[in-house]
Parts: structure tokens; sequence; C-alpha cells
């Protein structure tokens, strides 16, 4: 390893800080265009589940314990729309299964 | 209106605190088994904190630590959170529509220091304009616990079984689950999108060239082509995307 940790960290949490408010900066305007206000509608719900899939069945190394954490994971979702629920039911559905195995 | 909205419109701070909870435990397993990572490169608990409190970024702090310990210079450095962190570009400029035109300044500063995935998350939840009072309800529980996961990690070393921190690594998989599947059950349009999302993106990790690429890189690329697709395929009306909410 060579460098300073201090800058590493301060280099970090710069670009971060920079991406995450310039646009919303920059962009203080109710959009008018109907196909970017779409864009953004939808953005967040393909960003978040191209996050979530694949990598919530390779995230713990065994990918039938990560298959029953997103099954798991969505029923709970769709029925009782908490959070808590459904992140305790993913974790759950992984320990049992690691118990099994 | 149904009964939830007239109740979190009424008091922002304490629901988005009560949001921000199940985050914060979240928030603490996967801060933790980040700083679990940078105690192996060197890092004192000081410096964890800084990095945790300053970042809050799970991607992002796993690639840096990584940086760090592979020794890159820091432009290289810098360019492995921009790459990483790029998908925060595209949430803040949906975040800027959430913002009512009368919304001090200063807000849109404050709220995206801590513009994580989650939060991220909740604030597109929110109906309607976001109340920033809200986001601070939930900022005051995720940030501290964030930051202390990420100390706990590096000062207490590995206490916990290595059983309990694997199935701990899916709860923040199971944070996003929360937020895209609900509103599948109310909007077909978004239904149709989540479930293309999903087959588009396991086929991308699998096919011949494409599954070379980053994760980050994917996510990014992913996303673009997808909301493109689906804002052409299914263009939004305003009554509907209240509707929606």
């Amino acid at each position: 390893m060579s460098g300073n940790l201090y800058i590493y960290i301060f280099i970090m949490a710069g670009i971060s800080y920079v991406l995450r408010t310039l646009p919303m900066v920059v962009m203080r305007k109710p959009l008018k265009n109907k196909f970017l206000k779409s864009f953004l509608y939808y953005l967040p719900y393909v960003t978040l589940t191209v996050m979530t899939f694949p990598a919530i069945i390779t995230a713990t190394g065994d990918y039938t314990a990560g298959f029953a954490a997103l099954v798991v994971g969505a029923l709970l979702a769709y029925f009782t729309k908490n959070l808590f629920i459904v992140a305790c039911g993913c974790c759950a559905s992984v320990l049992i299964l690691s118990f099994i195995h | 209106m149904n009964e939830e909205v007239k109740r979190v419109l009424k008091k922002p701070f304490f629901n988005g605190l009560r949001d921000g909870i199940p985050i914060g435990l979240g928030y603490l397993a996967v801060s933790f088994s980040i700083g679990l990572t940078a105690r192996n490169v060197g890092m004192s608990v000081f410096q964890g904190f800084l990095m945790s409190f300053f970042n809050n970024a799970s991607a992002g702090e796993v690639a840096g630590v990584s940086a760090m310990s592979d020794g890159v210079t820091y432009i290289t450095a810098a360019l492995i959170i921009l790459v990483t962190n790029a998908r925060y570009i595209l949430m803040s400029c949906a975040m800027s529509q959430k913002f009512s035109p009368e919304t001090p300044l200063i807000h849109r500063f404050l709220i995206g220091f801590d513009l994580t995935d989650e939060l991220f998350g909740i604030a597109v939840a929110y109906p309607g304009y976001i109340k920033p009072s809200y986001m601070y309800g939930a900022m005051s529980f995720a940030l501290p616990m964030w930051s202390i996961g990420g100390m706990c990690g590096i000062a207490v070393g590995n206490i916990l079984s290595d059983v309990i921190i694997t199935a701990m690594s899916v709860a923040v998989y199971g944070m996003f689950l929360a937020f895209i599947i609900p509103p599948c059950r109310n909007s077909k349009s978004i239904a149709i999108v989540v479930i293309s999302s999903f087959i588009i993106s396991g086929l991308a990790k699998i096919a011949p060239v494409i599954s070379k690429a980053s994760d980050s890189l994917r996510i990014i690329v992913l996303t673009i082509f997808i909301s493109v697709a689906a804002a052409l395929l299914f263009p939004v009306e305003d009554e509907k995307q209240e509707a929606a909410k």
C-alpha cells in the first residue's frame, strides 16, 4: 500500500458528494418535458432492480440461500410492504439455510 | 388520500425516523462488514469514522478500500469512485423533481450529503413532494448507524460469527425489494418495467462480452437503457404519476 489514507478518504468523500448533490442543485425547476419526466419516474425502479438482481443471488456465496432470500423477500414485499420485515425475512432465510446445509 | 399518507404528512420528522430505523439497522450490519475490510488496510477507528460519515456508500467504500489496499494513484482512486458511484448522478436527477419549488436551496445541499440508495428509495416512495424534515428524520438515525458500524468493524474486528455476517449481507437487497415490489401492485407499467429489469439484468450478467463489464458499469448502462425504453413505451401522465403513489 502507498499513499496517505486521509487523502484517499477525502477524494472518495468529495467525489461522492458532488455526484449526489450537483444534479439536484442544478436542476431546480420542475421538468416540463414528458419524456424526461417519464425517464426519471421509471429510473429508481430500474436502478434498484438492477442492483438487486443478480447481486442478491451471489452475495452470500451460496446460490441456494441467495435465491431463497430473493423469493422470500419478494413475497414479503408484495404482501406486507414493510421494509423491516422484508430485510429481516431475507436475512432469516439465509441463516436458516446455512444451518440446514 | 389514504390514512398512511395523511399520517406521514402530519409528522414528517418522526415518520422519517421510523422509516429510517430499519435502514439504520441494515446500515449498522453492512458498514460493520466494510469496517472489517478497512481494518485490513490499516485504517484507524478515526479514519474509519471519517470514511463512513463522509461517504455513506457501500459499493463506493468497498471499492475505495480495495483501491487503498492495491495502492493505486489518487487519480485512479478518484476514477474508481466516480464509476462506482455514478448511479447517484441519476438518482440526484430524479430527486431534483421531489423538491417543491419553494424549498430553500440549502435543503438540497444537506439532503444530498446522505442521498444513499435506501434513503433515495424512501424519498421516491414518499407521496408527492418530499418534506425535508422527513429526510432529516431518516438521516438522523441512518447516518450515525452507518458511521458507528464502520468504526465498530475496525475497532472490534471479527467478533460476530461468519454465519451472521453472511446472513446480514442480504439485508440491503431486502430493503431494495421492499421499494420496488409494492408499487407493482398498483401500476401495471411499473410492474412490467421491474420484471423486464430483472430479466435483462440477469441476462447481462451471464451474456458473453457484456458480462465482462464491472457491476457498476452494468448498473449504469442498464439503468439508462431500460429507463429510456420505459419512458418511450409508457409515457407518464401527471395524474397517473400521482395515482401510482
